[in-house]
Order: C-alpha cells, then sequence, then structure tokens
C-alpha cells in the first residue's frame, strides 16, 4: 500500500494552482483533506503523477453569506462550524465518515469526488445548490444536478478546480430530513434519502441506490412508495436489490415525515 | 500445589496494566519499531491474481533492471531452496512459502521483490511479467478435496435416538471470519551465510510447534532458527501464529540475495493472505426425551480449511473434541468430521478455534429442541447442565472438565438479566407487534489446549507408529541480580493481555515485594528462552500454564533465598542482601549451594494424556463455563437487530486480575458481536475476495459494540497453580450463538444464518 511515484506541488495562490492544473491536466490530481484521494492513491487505484496539494492556499478558507445562500470555500472542513448554519448539512454530517476524517475532509472535495453513496453530493442536489469551478479560462457555475454525472464522475474538467460551493439558506417556511441506514456506523450508507418541505412541496433526493444523487418526484400521498418504484438499485455483498428497494420507501417516509413534522 | 490467595495478596487485586504507561505514550516497541539489524532491505510480495491457476511463466527481468531493487525470490526459487511445510495429516498436496506451480487461492505468494524501500518493491512487482493458465477454483466446500475423515462414537447414539421423543435435525454454516488486529504481520530475516543461522525477528504468537515446522520448510535444525518476537505486540487473537510461513518467504529472500530484509505486511495483504478461520456446514442431529432431557449428539461436520492443510489445521476440528457435549451430561454423541480443501486462502487460528463453530449450531440446536418441545429454553438447559458434585467430570469423548457449578452461574445470569420479567415483557412488546427476542447460550469454554488433541485425525493404529503428544507446558524464569533487581522472562508472547503486569503480581507474592519492583521480559528468543513446543499466546493458557511457570519459577527463588537465610541463622535479611550473598559471596552459601541466583521452571498441567485407543482425549486442561442471556429487539421496518440488554455471567476460576479479565471478556465480546451481526469472509464464484478492504469487511467499531453486563463466580481450577482458568475466548464462543437464538425468536423462525445483517433478516421478516 504505497503510491506510485509521483511529483509534489505545494501552490499558494489559486492563479497557481490553475495554471498547474492547465499544464498537467487529466495527469495531475488535486488534494484537500485527502480522506478518500489518500486510500485511493495508497492502493494505487489512483496514479497521478502530479499532486496538486491545495492547502496552502489560504484565500481558499472563506464562507460568505450573500443572496440567501452559504458560498463555502474549498478548503472548508467538514467538522467547520459555520456549515451549521445549512440545516441538511447539518444533519448529514454525522453520517459522514468519522469524527477524524471530518476534521480533513472538505466540503467540496467531497463534492468533486462524487461518490454515489456520500451524503454531501446528495444534500447539494436536492437543495438546488451550485457548484462554482474555475480554470485558466474563467469560472462557471454548475447546477448540482447536472455536475454530478455517475460514480466518481462530475462535470468537472481535468484543469478545472473547484473553488466553491453554493448552499442554499432555508426559505421561511422551509424544512429538512436527512436519513440513512448504514451497517456500521461511519460506512457507506444502503440507502440514504433528503427531504426539503416548504411552500412549493416537497423534494426528494436519493443516495446509494442510484449511481448519483437523484431527484425523484413523489407522490405526496404515497412519498416513499412512489419513490421506491423509481429506482433499481442492484444487489450487492451486503444488501438484496429487494431490500434496497424496501429501504427506499421506508426512508423516504420517514424523512418526508420527519420534515412535515419540522415544518408543522 | 494450590496457595490460599485473599485480599492480602497481589494476584486478585484488579492493578493496572503496568505496560500501558508506556504504551499510552507511544512508547511501545512493536515489530516496526525494531531495528534489528542494520542494512535491512524492504520486501514487498507479488501475489496471485487468480484463485486457481497454472503459473505458465514468471518473468521478473524488468524488475530486476528497476534502480533500487536487490533482486527477487520466485516460486522456483522456493522450491529450490525449502520443503513444503510438515503438517499432521499425511498424504496432503504440499504447502510451500509461495507458489511453486501453481497458485490456489486468490493473495498466494508468487514472489518477492527486495529493494532498497517498499515504494520502489511494489513498483517493481507490477514490472513482473506472470502468465496464468486459469483452472476452474473450487468454491464449494462439498466438492472440495477430502483431506481428512473420521468418525467417532461414543455411549450408544443409536439406542438413545431410538427412544428420542424428538429428533432435531439441522444444517448450521459457521462462515468464515477473521480477527484483523491493529498490527499486521511483520519479518525482519538475516540469513547468516557464515554460521548456516536463520535469525528472524516477527510477531509471532506461538503455539511454538510452528516454530518446528518452519524449521523443517527451511531444510534447518531447530538449533539454526533463531526466532525473536519483540516485547510488544499489536494484537494478534490467534492470526499472527501463521506468520511463520512468511519467516520461512522472507528467511529465504534473504538467504538468496545476501541482505537482512523486512517485510511488513499492509492491511490488503491481511485481508488476502494471512489467515482467517474456518468455515464449517454442521449438520447436528439431537435426540431429546419428553422433558427436554438431551440423549444424544451426532455431528456431521464438513470444515474448509481453504487451499492447504496449514499447521496446525486441522486442529479447528478438533479443538472442542472433549467439549462435543458441551455443558450437558448427555453420554452419547457421535462425530463425523470431514477437513476439505477450496481455493481459499489457508484457515489458521481465530479468537475462539472451533468453539464458535461447536456452539452456534449445539446452543441452537438446544433452543430449537426447547421451542418444539413447548419447554422453556432456560429451563432445558437447567434440566441438562452437569451437575456441581459431578467435577471432575469426564466427558464421553474423553474431555475432563476440572470444575464449576453450572447451575449457579446460570441462575446467576438470569437473575441479571431479570428473566422472568424479561419474558413477561417481551409478551407484552410482542402484543404490540414489536419484535423482542431472548436467546441464551451456555459455553464450556476450554483452556490450555492439549496438543495431542490434533493426533485424533490419526487413527489409533496411525497415532501407534508416532511419537504420542500432550503437550502443553510453558517455562518461565526468574532472577535476581547482584544488587536485587527482580527479572522475569517468559515465553507467552503478548499480544496486550497485560502479561507483565500478572507475573509481576504473582511474583510480588512469592517474593514479598512490589509489582514494580519486577522486570518483565516479553520477547521470547528461541535460541535463549525457556520455551517448550506448546509455549505461546493462544487456547487462553497464560493464566493457568503461563502464570504457573512464573509462580513455580519464583518459588524455586524463594527457596533459596530462604535456605541462605536459614543458613546464616538470619530471618531478617533482606531480599536484596541475601541475593548480594548470591551474587557476591558464594564462600557464605550453604554447602553444595550453586552461586547466583537464575531459576527455570516448567509446568505442565497434571491432567493431559494422548488421546485413547478409543479416541477420548483430554482436550484442554481447563475449562471455564459462561452463561450468556441476550435480549434483542429487531426493527421490523429495516431489519436491524438491535440488543436491548446483554449478560454474561462467567466463571473462570480464580481470577488473578479481575480488571484485565474483564477486559478479555469485552473484548471477545466484541468480536463474538462482529460474527454475529457483521463479519465475514466472502469470496465470488472465481474465488476472488470479495471483503478485501475495511469497506466491506466489516470489524464493528466501537459505536456498534452493545452494552454488557458482566458477573463473575470463582470456582478454582484443581490443575493449574493458582486455580486460574482462561477466559480470553470464552464471549467470542457463546455471542454468535445467544445474538443468533435471540433474534430467531424474535422472529419466531428457526433458520437463521450468520452474520445477521439488516438485509438477511428483513428477508427472514418478509418471507
Amino acid at each position: 500500500m504505497k503510491p506510485c511515484r509521483f511529483e509534489y506541488a505545494r501552490p499558494g495562490s489559486v492563479d497557481e494552482v490553475l495554471d498547474l492544473l492547465a499544464e498537467h491536466g487529466s495527469e495531475a490530481k488535486v488534494l484537500a483533506g485527502g480522506q478518500s484521494l489518500v486510500p485511493a492513491l495508497n492502493m494505487r487505484l489512483a496514479r497521478p503523477t502530479v499532486l496538486v496539494d491545495i492547502n496552502d492556499v489560504f484565500d481558499l478558507d472563506n464562507v460568505a453569506e450573500t443572496d440567501r445562500a452559504l458560498r463555502v470555500d474549498a478548503l472548508v472542513r467538514q467538522a467547520d462550524p459555520r456549515l451549521r448554519r445549512i440545516p441538511l448539512v447539518a444533519q448529514a454530517l454525522p453520517f459522514v465518515g468519522h469524527f477524524v476524517t471530518r476534521n480533513r475532509g472538505t466540503l467540496a472535495g467531497s463534492i468533486a469526488h462524487a461518490d454515489a453513496a456520500a451524503e454531501l453530493p446528495l444534500a447539494l442536489t436536492v437543495l438546488g445548490g451550485h457548484v462554482v469551478v474555475a480554470s485558466k479560462n474563467g469560472r462557471r457555475e454548475i447546477p448540482a444536478d447536472e455536475f454530478f454525472v455517475s460514480h466518481y464522475t462530475t462535470e468537472l474538467r481535468p484543469d478545472e478546480l473547484v473553488v466553491e460551493t453554493v448552499w442554499p439558506l432555508p426559505r421561511p417556511g422551509e424544512s429538512f430530513a436527512f436519513e440513512e441506514l448504514a451497517q456500521r456506523h461511519g460506512d457507506f450508507a444502503l440507502c440514504m434519502c433528503a427531504v426539503t418541505a416548504g411552500a412549493d412541496g416537497l423534494r426528494v433526493g436519493l443516495g446509494s441506490v442510484v449511481d448519483r444523487p437523484t431527484l425523484v418526484e413523489v407522490d405526496p400521498k404515497h412519498p416513499g412508495a412512489s419513490a421506491a418504484e423509481q429506482v433499481d438499485p442492484p444487489g450487492h455483498l451486503h444488501a438484496s436489490p429487494q431490500y434496497l428497494r424496501h429501504l427506499v420507501e421506508v426512508l423516504v417516509d420517514r424523512a418526508v415525515a420527519r420534515a412535515r413534522g419540522a415544518a408543522a | 500445589m494450590t496457595t490460599a490467595v485473599g485480599q492480602e495478596t497481589w494476584v486478585g487485586r484488579p492493578l493496572q496494566r503496568l505496560e500501558d504507561d508506556a504504551l499510552l505514550k507511544g512508547l511501545g516497541r512493536y515489530m516496526d519499531d525494531i531495528e534489528p539489524v542494520a542494512n535491512v532491505r524492504h520486501a514487498a510480495i507479488l501475489r496471485s491474481a487468480f484463485a486457481h491457476a497454472r503459473i505458465t511463466r514468471l518473468d521478473p527481468s524488468a524488475a530486476l533492471e528497476l534502480p533500487g531493487v536487490v533482486g527477487v525470490l520466485t516460486g522456483a526459487d522456493v522450491l529450490e531452496l525449502s520443503r513444503p511445510f510438515p503438517v499432521g495429516v499425511d498424504g496432503v498436496r504440499p504447502y510451500y512459502a509461495a507458489a511453486t506451480d501453481v497458485a490456489r487461492y486468490a493473495g498466494e505468494p508468487l514472489a518477492v521483490v527486495v529493494a532498497r524501500d517498499r515504494y520502489i518493491a511494489e513498483d517493481a512487482l507490477e514490472l513482473i511479467e506472470v502468465d496464468y493458465e486459469p483452472l476452474d477454483p473450487v468454491l464449494d466446500p462439498e466438492q472440495g478435496e477430502l483431506v481428512s475423515d473420521r468418525s467417532f462414537s461414543y455411549g450408544e447414539p443409536d439406542a438413545a435416538f431410538a427412544e428420542a421423543a424428538l429428533v432435531v435435525r439441522e444444517r448450521f454454516t459457521f462462515p468464515r471470519w477473521s480477527c484483523q488486529p491493529l498490527e499486521t504481520y511483520g519479518v525482519v530475516a538475516d540469513w547468516d551465510e557464515g554460521s548456516g543461522v536463520l535469525t528472524a525477528w516477527a510477531n509471532f504468537q506461538g503455539p511454538f510447534t510452528l516454530h518446528s515446522v518452519a524449521a523443517g520448510a527451511l531444510g534447518l535444525p531447530g538449533s539454526r532458527l533463531r526466532l525473536i518476537t519483540p516485547s510488544d505486540s499489536g494484537g494478534s487473537f490467534g492470526i499472527k501464529a501463521a506468520v511463520y510461513v512468511y519467516v520461512v518467504l522472507i528467511g529465504l529472500a534473504s538467504r538468496k540475495l545476501g541482505v537482512p530484509v523486512r517485510w511488513t505486511e499492509d492491511r490488503l495483504e491481511h485481508l488476502v493472505g494471512s489467515a482467517a478461520s474456518t468455515s464449517r456446514r454442521t449438520e447436528l442431529e439431537a435426540a431429546f426425551a419428553a422433558d427436554g432431557e438431551l440423549l444424544a449428539l451426532r455431528y456431521d461436520v464438513l470444515e474448509d480449511v481453504g487451499a492447504y492443510l496449514r499447521a496446525p489445521e486441522p486442529a479447528t476440528t478438533y479443538r472442542m473434541h472433549g467439549s462435543l457435549t458441551g455443558a450437558y451430561r448427555c453420554r452419547s454423541v457421535a462425530a463425523r468430521n470431514r477437513v476439505v480443501l477450496t481455493n481459499r486462502c489457508p484457515s489458521g487460528l481465530n479468537r475462539g478455534f472451533g468453539g464458535p463453530q461447536l456452539y452456534f449450531p449445539l446452543e441452537r440446536t438446544m433452543e430449537i429442541g426447547a421451542r418444539r418441545l413447548g419447554l422453556d429454553p432456560a429451563a432445558v438447559r437447567r434440566r441438562n447442565l452437569i451437575a456441581a458434585d459431578a467435577f471432575p467430570y469426564r466427558t464421553p469423548s474423553g474431555g475432563l472438565y476440572d470444575s464449576g457449578d453450572y447451575e449457579a452461574c446460570l441462575d446467576d445470569a438470569l437473575e441479571l438479566v431479570r428473566y422472568d420479567e424479561r419474558r413477561e415483557e417481551q409478551a407484552a412488546a410482542r402484543a404490540e407487534g414489536r419484535l423482542v427476542g431472548i436467546g441464551l447460550a451456555c459455553v464450556v469454554e476450554p483452556s490450555i489446549s492439549n496438543m495431542g488433541y490434533v493426533t485424533l485425525a490419526q487413527t489409533a493404529e496411525e497415532r501407534a507408529g508416532t511419537l504420542p503428544k500432550s503437550g502443553n507446558a510453558e517455562g518461565a524464569t526468574v532472577a535476581i541480580g547482584p544488587l536485587g533487581g527482580i527479572t522475569i522472562r517468559i515465553a507467552t508472547t503478548p499480544q496486550g493481555q497485560g502479561h507483565k503486569t500478572v507475573c509481576a503480581q504473582v511474583v510480588a507474592d512469592v517474593l514479598g515485594v512490589q509489582p514494580d519492583e519486577v522486570e518483565v521480559l516479553t520477547e521470547v528468543d528461541t535460541s535463549t528462552t525457556a520455551w517448550t513446543v506448546a509455549s505461546g499466546n493462544y487456547s487462553s493458557r497464560f493464566s493457568g500454564v503461563g502464570t504457573g511457570a512464573v509462580y513455580l519459577a519464583a518459588q524455586k527463588i524463594a527457596a533459596k533465598l530462604q535456605a541462605i537465610r536459614d543458613h546464616l541463622g538470619d530471618e531478617s535479611l533482606s531480599l536484596r542482601r541475601a541475593a548480594g550473598i548470591a551474587h557476591w559471596h558464594p564462600d557464605a552459601l550453604p554447602e553444595g549451594m550453586e552461586a547466583g541466583l537464575y531459576e527455570t521452571a516448567y509446568f505442565a498441567a497434571p491432567n493431559l494424556a494422548p488421546p485413547d485407543n478409543d479416541d477420548r482425549v483430554a482436550s484442554s486442561a481447563a475449562h471455564g463455563f459462561l452463561v450468556d442471556v441476550a435480549v434483542v429487539e429487531v426493527e421490523r421496518a429495516t431489519g436491524e437487530v438491535r440488543v436491548l440488554d446483554y449478560v454474561t455471567v462467567h466463571d473462570a476460576g480464580r481470577l488473578l486480575n479481575p480488571l484485565l479479565a474483564e477486559g478479555q471478556v469485552r473484548g471477545g465480546f466484541a468480536h463474538g458481536i462482529g460474527a454475529a451481526l457483521f463479519e465475514r469472509v466472502v469470496y465470488d464464484d472465481d474465488g476472488n475476495l470479495l471483503t478485501g478492504t475495511f469497506m466491506d469487511y466489516l470489524c464493528p467499531t466501537a459505536p456498534d459494540i452493545p452494552r454488557l453486563r458482566l458477573g463473575h463466580r470463582e470456582t478454582p481450577s484443581p490443575f493449574t497453580p493458582l486455580g486460574a482458568k482462561g477466559l480470553g475466548e470464552g464471549t467470542t464462543m457463546s455471542v454468535p450463538a445467544a445474538m443468533a437464538n435471540a433474534v430467531a425468536d424474535a422472529l419466531g423462525v428457526e433458520d437463521v444464518e450468520l452474520p445477521l445483517t439488516p438485509s438477511r433478516v428483513w428477508e427472514l421478516l418478509s418471507r
């Protein structure tokens, strides 16, 4: 479990990072918290020739409120107390890894990694948030629902860096619920569900049982059953397809009931 | 030979561990901390990508060209430089430290790269070209190659079955699982061409029979394999016994390449290629009378030991042979034991070693029998427990249970859990539609293995031609230096159990000193330590024979000190002064007394003999007892199992240190919860390991372990010097059975499988 040989760069500014990414493209990999990347390096599943460590880019550590959204810079750690202002994230974070991994892992890193069984991509999708990416050619802001393509696959181009994630803040009367079931505390969930309930009705998203965070239209009277009809999860070592589909129904119903309860 | 120990002694006190101060400061000396020899190079191991394949070509030339690479040891070298590992069954396929022509499990070593550092070594692995010719793997134990098939019958099982009111016949599978200590295997090997001695440092844990096995494979007399263990080991729970295979492999690399070589196993290697428990399929038939009396048992065991029969296997199959009837006075039992090979990593020691595989079918069957007879499962246990006045009790298969009061333990456990109230609460919960269940397990926990039990894999006629075996002895040395400093040297290779603390307590009592005045050396050096073929840290033998040897050696020292005092007519002579005389002033010693104070003693349990001609064997010297009661609730919506209460009441003889005893029970419980709810090693149909990382091999973590409530009784063993029995494995044996019983009770079903994952439990619910 030793990584392949790589060059290590520790730039001090976003511009330097973007220069390096422009130069090395898909040969480069960005290191932020490293909680997914470093194990992948050690198992030689990731084999970048250049590792671009952004931990010295001090102007990537801000959390700013603008336009009823929280704009979270790329180096803000999952354990950062400022994130508690996003209720759905506050609910989801205890499920994200463990205390020590959240101290190091970043919000943006989890978004860029795009594990289909990760909580934060699902939360961003359900909230209707955005991902701000930058390259030497400029910035673009991608809606979360478009950003996530499939397992570990996003719209991020090789020369782009996720510089910011944008998390809408609660509107009056809006309430949130996050539910998941994992076999052990901190494991990737067998199934997860995030819900917002507000004036516009329900917004329901699923993770783990799909290959990307997925919004589903639900029947408000039978939210769980109607959600379960829309997924076709493959079974795996830890759970059968029937069980996973059943979990969708159970967790969606729970989350919806809890969000409605909180709203009432 | 027992000693009275009371409140005034150090033994019996919950003394904090003397080890902890250094360990908590990060000052432990583990395998990877020690640098015993200069200029060490680093090894990485190329492992088979297939579960079963002929290696038609293995070309390391590109790897050899990589700068920093010292050389490569291949399977062909292993074939040339070593012999197959000896094993206790004749005619099995030869097992070498690396595949020599055919790889038989995914992860089997094919070659070793030695380089300046581990990074380069791993880079070089990718440059070795291997051509595989895939062969069909065998994963189904029913199709596995049969390497041992023995049948046993004791008492009158056929007659008992003929008169039974109820016969329960069910099939149980205990899955392959593992230990996963924090510290993985590690070896430093240094072949000295001049002397022909291989010195190897490894975090080996015994049994030291395996030193003989390794020396045999290396073609060395035992005196030329100098095996040294570091003072600290980061857990083992059995699994590090099999590091001996890598002592040979890395030793051969050092021999071929002429450099000292270090290999530190990584977690991926540990999961794919160290060892795991056997998986066992048992068809168990039980004859009951209408009143719940257990009349007879008939086992049909199919044991999957993986790709090779690796010593000490088939020990898993026979470790519990004296306890086939468990805690019950049933006098008729039959067993057929078949041991088969499949294309999985070879099995090895794993906490509980054969116990979980026995008690899962036995205790499930007791529960099923009670259910079908309409009797309370606790009452059926009580009906059958061996009576307190029956000890020492000889089981039909030859086990000699030393002491106990099983019914009192059961009473304690039922009282602790408030059994009758729990049953009422269960009825009330069921009326509300909740799924609450209660499960028991009664487990006789053997400790101090008799190495002779493994020879049951041979017939009496085959055994007659070999050296009879009853190995179980341990050695220890106690010495006092010229300034009065006391040093103990032991060969029980602790892996975190606190042996230093307990040894210091024992010697403090005998010599009248404080425990922290006693230095305890835990490093074993097979060239200088007092050890036997049975030495090491397994079968929970430390508290019985490990401390027994220390106790006897300390008594020798105490007797010598007393003789000096008597000779000088000065009863008040201090230990330091008396010891000083033995060193500085031999002229003052009694006539005939040797100078110095350095005493070695060996202790062997007095009650162990080789198997007799009727295949009866006292498979262990001491037998503790425990009763567990699990109260669980299954969540109907998700199949999750929640533990509402769990109690365990132990009788492990005299508790030398109650604090450490509790730690052992809790550790065994955590491991047992792993087997019950989380852990199993899974291979796909092609023999690829699916549980190759901690994402899929689910060891429970701290938040996943339910609360445990403990009780203790102390019925001393008459066969160990301090009256102590082992207790490190009991809950690992009991918890899978008790939890399965509780979940089966909650669901009202009989066919529960381990581990009881949410998906599986939900599927039982939704049938």
